[in-house]
């Protein structure tokens, strides 16, 4: 008896989301025999493998209830960044593919901590903040890259992201992967995740328990802004160009995976295996509409309803669990 | 039975695991001010719920005026001319006075607001209620006892026959309380039946005419308040005999030496020094109108709002505190008042709630040691006595006694020196109350030191060594236990100083 609720209770809360796309994969694959082939598997894994990244850190940022619309934008400025120091030819190749990494990390977490200390400094949404910072951070990266898009990166990097092992397991969707782990590591054990659900819930109570709920949430931007740093070298590795006008949208690709991954906008509920099959949904969703031949505006339409869909889902999966809990 | 008004039979309500209401019945006359008590979780809540259409019930039937009433949402039973004022208010806090009381039938010139009759119907429903504010204020300039009057003014000023008062009393101050009384009065007058919930039994005494108890979901009995006295309230409540209300022991005694100094304490609005004293072992009370500043000298030493001046010595060692976390770190831990939205984070595990200020001593380099944590908040769970089936429990399920023992379990955990509770036992049934008062007992023989800020004055006459009362922002008097008398307390939260 307890077991039988357990499973469901575990099939609501955990595996609710990952039912859906196992449908969905059936259902693409009874259609469209291609689907299912190696070959767009592995593309599949490719397509999601950047959105899941940003996914990774926006998860933190929504935790808390907030919100980060600057990750599209960030992302191109460090793109441009880490593009501009990995073709400086004055640098030893290994070297400066070393720093191109570090500088879009680094460039990233700048961004997500000056989001983050602006929002706790001045008690601003971060919605505004992070809105600003979209503008910012796209005019930033206009300016510094002369609008011109930067590519012929070293070859021994651009190896990198078309390399697959086993012949269908892209590496960059593995370190995506691996990233996805990470956070759900962080989540789930450290006093860090505790906290970060714990404000989620309920700051006020967490403040007065004597913590300094600040430093937490501008963490928190910072970390998405460090995957936001990782998302753009990866977007290098798969399309060898940096470019000032790319990403553009990504912010709403990560925030639709994370809130199918069934995490709440309110903050303090969600899980980071959720993002990952919530990223997985939406690729899986384009490539599939695709290969049945739908035009783009209709793929748009579908995938922009399968969003609403599953937040109303969602608030009977609230329901049920409650019911069993 | 022409003269019952509503009339409950065999009425039963189950949640999963939990069963609120089991074969419950009982009858409402017409015009009478009925009086429901009984601790948390006897089922007050549901039934009252179910009354006003937000429930269902599972069994029985309720007849309104004789005939059958099931309503099936909450515009029903307000259609039937039921009304309900809630603890917390439903009110829209930047419209006005006027749009408040008549937002579901603004008068109307075609399709634009009638606002001149709008202000005159509202100036007449104010005046119901001794309401003398002016009907185009927002509502969030009120305060709280006015609010409060505002919300009946609502109620009745539509069809309402049948008029339910959940708790109306806990945050008002007594001369608002008896004109609350009044207007109950001038209404049943005019016909109005009342159902009034509450915890504090003397009110049943002012203003009911019978009294209905519940426990643990069953119809215990029904009196005429006449033919009843508190204790047998109190009993038919918590199904046993209780000597007092309140322990007070003869020991521990409270130490000489201080614990805990303010001195000169200067909050924001106030213009007074505070300046208090509490001893080791000692349960000080602090007595005072609500505005009187005592909340906020609490929060202020607390860190949780800022002070402007003074000193705060712990152990004769001057303290720097600007935020809680520097006060929690010396010690010092504050209760608030409102535990659920400032105490508990309600959808998390107990063990999550219990951890959360002392986390870092299950932490291993970063990583939580779960087992640890589980494991100390079911030690802590077992010596309070904290009624739940697991650690794992949310606790938003349990009850306000319980939620209380768990914000305290935090506090123990992290070994606070000088405990602050605000208003400890608000919402809280009689048998947790006087569980929760032995458990500060057991903290004074620790060595610790409690503050109590209570608006309870049988409470604090009933707990305290020493009393301290602020008025006006300041500290107005200190009374010692051998003297405490309502009056004299009064006497001092009054005075202007």
């Amino acid at each position: 008896m307890m077991d039988t609720k357990k499973i469901a209770y575990f099939l609501l809360n955990e595996a609710g989301i990952g039912i859906i796309l196992v449908l969905l994969c059936v259902l693409f694959s009874y259609f469209v025999p291609a689907f299912a082939s190696m070959n767009n598997i592995s593309n599949i894994f490719t397509q999601i493998s950047i959105n899941t990244v940003i996914a990774v850190g926006m998860t933190f940022v929504i935790l808390l209830g907030g919100i980060d619309l600057s990750v599209g934008s960030v992302l191109a400025l460090c793109s441009i960044l880490a593009g501009l120091t990995i073709t400086n030819k004055s640098l030893p190749v290994p070297l400066a593919i070393f720093l191109a990494v570090s500088v879009s990390i680094a460039a990233g977490i700048a961004c997500g901590l000056f989001n983050g200390c602006v929002c706790e400094r001045w008690n601003i949404h971060s919605f505004v903040v992070t809105l600003g910072m979209l503008n910012m951070a796209r005019g930033a990266a206009l300016q510094v890259s002369n609008s011109r898009t930067i590519f012929s990166f070293p070859k021994s990097f651009n190896v990198v992201g078309t390399y697959s092992i086993f012949g269908s397991l892209p590496v960059i969707f593995i370190m995506a992967v691996a990233l996805v782990l990470i956070g759900h590591f962080v989540l789930k054990k450290t006093v860090f995740g505790r906290m970060i659900y714990a404000i989620g819930n309920n700051e006020e109570a967490v403040r007065l328990s004597g913590h300094n709920t600040k430093h937490y949430k501008i963490a928190a931007f910072a970390i998405c802004g460090a995957c936001v740093g990782v998302a753009a070298i990866l977007y290098m590795l798969r399309l060898n160009i940096a470019s000032p006008i790319l990403g553009n949208g990504f912010e709403l690709s990560a925030i639709a995976a994370v809130v199918i991954g069934g995490t709440s906008m309110n903050g303090g509920k969600g899980s980071m295996i959720g993002t990952l099959i919530g990223a997985a949904i939406i690729g899986v969703l384009n490539n599939g509409l695709l290969l049945l031949g739908m035009s783009d505006f209709a793929r748009q339409i579908v995938t922009g309803a399968i969003i609403v869909i599953a937040v109303i889902l969602d608030t009977y999966r609230a329901k049920l669990s409650l019911i069993l809990s | 039975m022409n003269q019952d008004i509503l009339t409950i039979q065999n009425v039963s309500k189950h949640f999963p695991g939990v069963r609120a209401l089991s074969d419950v019945t009982f009858s409402i006359k017409k015009g009478e001010v009925h009086v429901l008590v009984g601790e948390n979780g006897a089922g007050k809540s549901t039934l009252i719920k179910i009354i006003c259409g937000i429930y269902r019930s599972d069994e029985g039937t309720i007849l309104l005026d004789g005939s059958r009433y099931a309503p099936k949402t909450p515009k029903e039973a307000m259609d039937a001319g039921i009304r309900v004022v809630y603890q917390e208010f439903n009110l829209l806090s930047y419209l006005s006075v006027a749009e408040n009381i008549f937002f579901d039938r603004l008068p109307r010139k075609g399709i634009i607001v009638d606002r001149k009759k709008l202000y005159t119907d509202t100036l007449e429903v104010l005046k119901r209620v001794g309401l003398d504010v002016d009907p185009w204020s927002p509502v969030e300039l009120l305060g709280v006892a006015q609010m409060q009057l505002l919300e009946i003014a609502k109620a009745i000023s539509s069809k309402c026959k049948l008029l339910i008062l959940d708790e109306p009393t806990a945050t008002l101050s007594p001369s608002e309380i008896s004109r609350l009384f009044d207007i109950i009065r001038t209404e049943k007058a005019s016909g109005l039946t009342v159902i009034y919930i509450s915890h504090h039994l003397n009110e049943i005494y002012d203003i009911g005419d019978r009294v209905t108890v519940l426990r643990n979901g069953s119809f215990v009995g029904a009196k005429d308040v006449g033919e009843i006295e508190i204790p047998q309230i109190i009993s038919m409540m918590v199904g046993r005999q209780m000597d007092s209300e309140y322990p007070f022991m003869e020991s521990p005694k409270p130490t000489e030496s201080p614990l805990l100094e303010v001195k000169n304490l200067r909050i924001l609005k106030g213009k007074h020094d505070i300046s208090f004293t509490l001893r080791r072992g000692e349960i000080l009370g602090v007595a005072g109108l609500v505005g009187s500043g005592r909340t906020e000298t609490m929060r202020a030493i607390f860190g949780a709002d800022k002070r402007e001046g003074g000193s705060i010595l712990l152990e004769g060692k001057e303290l720097d505190i600007k935020s809680p976390k520097d006060a929690v770190r010396q010690g010092i831990c504050l209760l608030t008042e409102d535990r659920k939205s400032q105490g508990l984070i309600l959808e998390m595990p107990l063990y999550a709630n219990i951890s959360l200020s002392a986390i870092d001593k299950f932490a291993h380099s970063g990583l939580i040691d779960k087992r640890a944590e589980y494991g100390a908040a079911e030690r802590l769970s077992g010596e309070l006595d904290i009624k739940t089936p697991s650690v794992s429990q949310l606790a938003r399920n349990l009850s306000g006694g319980n939620q209380q023992k768990v914000v305290l379990a935090k506090w123990i955990l992290r070994e606070a020196r000088v405990l602050i509770f605000d208003e400890p036992t608000r919402g809280i049934d009689v048998g947790a109350k006087y569980e929760i008062y032995l458990l500060l007992w057991r903290l004074l023989s620790e060595g610790k030191g409690i503050l109590i800020v209570s608006s309870d004055l049988n409470e604090l006459m009933g707990i305290c060594h020493r009393i301290v009362v602020f008025s006006g922002g300041g500290v107005s008097g200190e009374i010692l236990r051998a003297d405490f008398e309502q009056e004299r307390i009064l006497k001092y939260a009054y005075r202007v100083s």
